[in-house]
């Protein structure tokens, strides 16, 4: 009995945490396990097929073997590092544009719009609402908004604000602006998320102080969003550096706007040349990871992630 | 204070930016009723019938189909995983969990392009047939970790005492799970369903490495981008993107009622 009644209650101790571990495994596996399979091998599958070599024992166009090619890196850069230089050039300027455009209008909704909420979800659905419509259509429209027969061109001709022979789509300003207007949501939504917390007695607190506005905004505002900054522009540069539906030929760029994401498609979609697909996804994974790890230290906020 | 001269010029400003934000969805919109023929990029005439005999574009009806099935799937798929992991990030400790972390976080800061060509160089390698079930696979990877961010921040913010009342109170751990704990969630497992399907709807350049012959909406627009994209495609595009406003519009005003009742109540 005493035995019976020690043992029941060692085990009642222990079963608690016991099972409490049980559980986190239950609702931690099928994610890790998920994102194993499908994001981790994915990439272990790409730095492989980065090292191969055409099958010497086959004809087949796009059969390849595994062969430690790390000549495969030295071609690829040696051939595309002008299309690196391009697409992280178009990604930054785009990233400052969004910031530019994009930071008074977190600034309207979440300072200026304060203790107002309706006419604040009012507008922030706004500015999501590019979101629910197809990302390839509203940059389509914007091809034919600024096309060379639209009515925005012949316009600007016929004033003489354009030359003649001149173009909008398929220049460097057309990707850049599709890519700064893609995503200029997600510019705005985590700089308003920081500013809404703003506490406004700081910059009343700033103006008593007889700081200029200017130097309230330098000097307290804008230290006081700058994770919303800084996440806001993670958010823009990443998936700008790696676009190319902006960049490519049906939609606003052309044959000298080639980003890198182009490159990548027709190896691996048009070419099959897998291996140089490979190289280029890893050395822009690398050199965005490098960018991201520096800029996320230098502007101190490591906590972001 | 606020800057003088933001009385009048910053709203100004915000109205503008949101014109030009809004433009493309007008176009869209606009050109949706266009009397088309051929290509729909010139002004022919105003016409009902690409919305009422949507399904003439040959192609595009089965291209949406695939898209609602690709995004109700992976969207299934993606939020169970998802939810299960948040759970298990905000409320327990145990090690490896800032690895973990790291492990949901690389995929969004991974470019669509590099996570592309990983899944196709996998599927390519494994020799997998690729078709709606790779996409399906595809699409649930990248609505993962976005549905752990939305719903972790949702249990985080959730006040523990309603589940301490539950305990003392007696209610096993499961009771106050499903009785206290996940309704409470519900919320933010369905905000986080809805990112979900919207990424996947939206989604192209995953879809395009992955899915062989298969036609999804976004695909189907690229690939007529080329010789032009009937106007029946804005018709989706336009009625996808009411419904979505609407469903949006809606959730904010019951969840504003809501919060105003609770007040009340308090």
């Amino acid at each position: 009995m005493a035995l019976a009644g020690f043992a029941d209650t060692s085990s009642r101790k222990t079963v608690a945490p016991m099972r409490k571990s049980r559980v986190v495994i239950l609702l931690l596996l099928p994610g890790i396990a998920y994102l194993g399979l499908f994001f981790l091998a994915p990439l272990v599958a790409l730095l492989i097929t980065s090292f191969q070599a055409p099958d010497p024992n086959s004809f087949d166009f796009g059969a390849y073997v595994y062969a430690f090619e790390w000549q495969n890196y030295v071609a690829g850069v040696a051939e595309y590092w002008p299309i690196f230089l391009r697409s992280f050039f178009y990604a930054i300027v785009a990233t400052v544009a969004a910031l530019v455009i994009g930071y008074p209008i977190a600034y309207f909704i979440g300072v200026y719009l304060r203790g107002r909420a309706s006419l604040q979800a009012f507008t922030l659905i706004l500015v999501v609402a590019p979101f629910f419509i197809s990302f390839l259509l509203r940059t389509l429209a914007w091809k034919q908004i600024l096309g060379d027969d639209s009515w925005l061109v012949t316009t600007l001709k016929s004033l003489s604000i354009m030359p003649a022979d001149g173009h909008i789509t398929g220049t460097a300003f057309s990707v850049i602006f599709g890519l700064t207007y893609n995503f200029i949501p997600f510019m705005v939504l985590p700089i308003y998320a920081s500013l809404e917390r703003l506490d406004l007695r700081y910059l009343e607190a700033s103006s008593d102080l007889y700081s200029r506005p200017s130097t309230t905004f330098f000097k307290v505002t804008l230290p006081l969003s700058l994770p919303g900054v800084v996440s806001g522009t993670l958010l823009t540069f990443i998936p700008a550096s790696g676009d190319y539906i902006n960049a490519s030929d049906d939609f606003l760029g052309g044959p000298s706007t080639q980003m890198v994401g182009n490159q990548i498609q027709s190896n691996f979609l048009k070419l099959l040349d897998y291996p140089m697909a490979a190289v280029l996804s890893v050395v822009l994974m690398g050199i965005i990871m490098a960018i991201v790890t520096f800029y996320v230290r230098r502007s101190g906020t490591e906590d972001l992630v | 204070m606020r800057l003088s001269l933001g009385r009048w010029l910053l709203p100004l400003y915000t109205a503008l930016a949101l014109i030009l934000l809004l433009i493309p969805i007008a176009y869209t919109f606009v050109f949706s009723f266009n009397d088309y023929f051929k290509t729909n990029i010139d002004w022919q005439g105003f016409t009902f019938r690409n919305w009422t005999n949507v399904c003439d574009a040959q192609g595009l009806c089965s291209a949406f189909g695939n898209s609602l099935m690709i995004g109700v799937v992976s969207t299934v798929l993606a939020t169970a995983m998802g939810t299960a992991l948040a759970l298990a990030l905000a409320r327990y400790k145990f090690r490896g969990r800032s690895i973990i972390s790291l492990l949901i976080f690389v995929p969004m800061a991974t470019p669509e392009v590099v996570l592309a060509a990983g899944l196709a160089s996998q599927f390519f390698t494994l020799n997998v047939e690729k078709g709606l079930g790779t996409v399906i696979l595809a699409h649930t990877l990248f609505c993962l970790s976005f549905v752990v961010v939305t719903v972790k921040a949702r249990v985080a913010s959730l006040d523990p005492a309603l589940e301490e009342a539950g305990r003392d109170l007696y209610a096993p751990p499961s009771q106050v799970f499903w009785r206290i704990t996940f309704p409470l969630l519900v919320p933010g497992i369905l905000a986080a369903a809805l990112l979900s399907f919207a990424l996947s709807f939206d989604d192209f350049i995953i879809t395009y490495f992955n899915s062989g012959s298969l036609q999804t909406f976004p695909t189907f627009i690229y690939i007529s981008a080329s010789r032009g994209v009937p106007a029946e495609a804005n018709v989706i595009a336009s009625a996808v993107f009411i419904i979505t406003l609407a469903l949006v519009v809606t959730s904010q005003v019951v969840s504003r009622a809501r919060a105003k009742a609770l007040k009340r109540n308090a």
